[in-house]
């Protein structure tokens, strides 16, 4: 069944039109990745899911109803972290779990549970500004796991992360996915990541944002495999080859459109 | 939008003015700036076109406090010689401190008996603190101090109360906060001062208007520092709550609240320094007590000596006053990304 249905989505900033005609079904519990070139309106397009902002046109169903507004029951990991830079990474993740109104007790041991999850147990006292980069993000991940939504939106959380850092909670992520039956919406610039994390992956096109194409993303006997065993497959580099052919000539378009965009 | 009081007037009262900070959360880039000021209205968020990254009058004022830092610690046997480097960092600390301080009262000691000015108008310290010490035994000093602190803390405090209430409710109100902008602009930059003969027509020479006009001079820098403050809130963090659902007042008390402290309170700083340039002023005009009276009537009697050991004490009380102020800022902004990283 689809969780989530995206009809004709249309959003405009003023005359800016930044997505046109997305049109998009969601099974429940489904990987979805999404990638495009910067600029494309990805993020424009999980505000839109997250009800953060409203579809200039269409209309976005979420298990059959539309989306008016925000909701518990989808967590977004923004591109920018969003710490609360007065609170702990302890009291970040808590931030999550006051706003569902787990009690006061649980809230404690949940958050370490998750922070100890994402790789970051002996900081859960440290303010944001005493954490890296990556570790900023992994909080704002513990964050929207530990409040357990149906849907998670994730904008680029792994692009501040180092590679060691990235395959593993990409693992660490896939494992999430697999035994809580959450849906995802990934967004990403990296192929590779596309390819190993998503079931589908849906290539969007340069301003205005449009959906290229959708790429399902199958491995056959491959798919028990993990890590560097499924990255070398030989499917997995056909998967990769051929959405970098799709976004090679979107990425092109995009510098092309910002040149002139300048120019003009 | 640019708050704070006037730098001269900041001088003058001795505070630091506060160093430019780029922006709250320097990492955040905000998004979706766009809000419902452009007309469209299909945003769920607050609508606030927020500046972000505007320089606020908002900086934690680093002048002090670094000698306790630097006590040495219990050495423990072998470390001797790293702890003897600590106490010679700690002294030397302190000596940077108080050096130019020292030098001052050296010369002011100096001077007037080297006959390098006169000095009958400028007694050498040590008279001025024979002065002092007489005044204090005597008993003026301490009336004098006790009503000039009842006035400033008072009128401060009323304007604690009355301005960040009302700036953190103007603030959260776009709208309100642009049409009352430019009024509150025209006010802050009318010196207080040049109303006191207006508050003294209506309310009188007595308390009442030496009050007023401190709580007026102090309602200003707290107002627009909290104006400012709620308007800079990172959007990015008011997005993470609207994603979460939080009702309004929640989202006030989790997000906006917390994330204004340290402006607010930089606010509440300048106007603690305010409050005592404004009465000491006031007092000289016309009042039977506060040190502002002792000066200006030491200075009407020939009593130099006493005069100077007014001003000593109004400035003591200013420094004292504004090191407390900055010690609770301090705690208050701790979470805030240090200034030189
Ligand atoms: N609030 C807004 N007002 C005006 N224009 C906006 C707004 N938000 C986004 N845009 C524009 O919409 C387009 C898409 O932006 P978006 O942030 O969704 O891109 P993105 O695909 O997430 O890019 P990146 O990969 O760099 O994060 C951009 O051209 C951007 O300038
Ligand atoms: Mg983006």
């Amino acid at each position: 069944m689809a969780k989530i249905v995206i009809e004709g989505v249309r959003k405009s900033f003023g005359g800016f039109t930044a997505l046109d005609g997305i049109d998009l079904e969601i099974r429940s519990g489904e990987f979805l990745v999404v990638v495009g070139p910067s600029g494309c309106g990805k993020s424009t397009l999980l505000d839109l899911l997250g009800g953060l902002s409203r579809p200039t046109g269409g209309r976005i169903l979420l298990d059959g109803k539309p989306v008016t507004g925000p909701g518990l029951d989808r967590g977004i990991v923004f591109q920018q972290y969003a710490l609360l830079p007065w609170r702990t990474a302890q009291g970040n993740v808590e931030f999550g779990l006051e706003a569902t109104g787990v009690p006061r007790r649980q809230r404690g041991a949940r958050a370490r549970e998750f922070l100890d999850l994402v790789g970051l147990s002996g900081f859960e006292d440290r303010h944001p500004h005493e954490l890296s980069g990556g570790m900023r993000q992994r909080v704002a991940i513990a964050r929207a796991l530990a409040y357990d939504p149906d849907v998670l939106l994730m904008d680029e959380p792994f692009a501040a992360l180092d590679a060691q850092t990235r395959e593993s909670l990409q693992d660490e992520l896939r494992r999430i996915w697999q035994s809580t039956g959450k849906t995802v919406v990934f967004i990403t610039h990296g192929i590779e990541e596309a390819v190993y994390l998503g079931q589908r992956v849906a290539v969007m096109t340069s301003r205005p944002g449009r959906i290229k194409e959708v790429v399902p993303v199958s491995f056959g006997e491959c798919d028990a495999l993990l890590g560097e065993a499924l990255r070398s497959s030989p499917e997995f580099a056909r998967f990769r080859h051929e959405i970098w052919t799709l976004l090679h000539d979107e990425v092109a378009r995009a510098r092309q459109l910002e040149k002139e965009a300048v120019a003009a | 939008m640019t708050t704070g009081t006037d730098i001269t007037a900041m001088a003058a009262a001795g505070v630091r003015t506060p160093a430019p900070r780029a922006g709250t959360v320097p990492e955040s880039v905000p998004r979706d700036l766009s809000g419902n000021g452009t007309g469209n209205g299909d945003e769920f968020g607050t609508g606030s076109e927020t500046e972000a990254g505007s320089g606020s009058g908002s900086g934690s004022g680093n002048e002090s406090g670094s000698v306790a830092t630097a006590a040495p610690e219990a050495g423990a046997p072998g470390r001797g010689a790293a702890a003897a480097l600590k106490a010679v960092r700690a002294l030397k600390a302190v000596f940077v401190r108080t050096v130019a301080v020292l030098a001052l009262i050296a010369l002011w000691e100096v001077a007037p008996r080297a006959g390098l000015v006169d000095a009958t108008f400028l007694p050498p310290i040590s008279e001025v603190a024979v002065a002092w010490w007489e005044l204090a035994g005597d008993g003026q000093l301490a009336e004098h101090t006790q009503a000039s602190l009842t006035r400033s803390l008072g009128g401060f405090g009323i304007a604690v109360v009355v301005a960040v209430p009302l700036g953190l409710l103007i603030g959260w109100y776009r709208p309100v906060a642009k049409v009352l902008g430019p009024l509150l602009e025209v006010f802050r930059n009318t010196a207080a001062l040049a109303l006191l003969p207006v508050f003294v027509l209506l309310l009188g020479i007595g308390e009442t208007s030496k009050v007023s006009i401190v709580v007026y001079a102090c309602v200003w820098p707290i107002l627009l520092n909290t104006i400012s403050a709620v308007g800079n809130a990172d959007p990015t963090l008011v997005r993470l709550a609207r994603s979460m659902d939080l009702s309004t007042p929640r989202l006030f008390q989790k997000v906006i609240l917390p994330a204004s402290v340290p402006a607010v309170f930089t606010g509440v700083r300048l106007a603690g320094a305010v409050s005592i340039l404004v009465l000491v002023a006031a007092e000289m005009i016309g009042a039977k007590a506060g040190l502002g009276y002792l000066v200006n009537a030491s200075q009407f009697n020939f009593a130099i000596p006493q005069m100077y050991a007014g001003i000593i004490t109004i400035s003591a009380i200013g420094v004292a006053f504004n090191q407390l102020l900055v010690t609770v800022e301090r705690r208050l902004s701790l979470w805030r990304v240090p200034a030189s990283s």
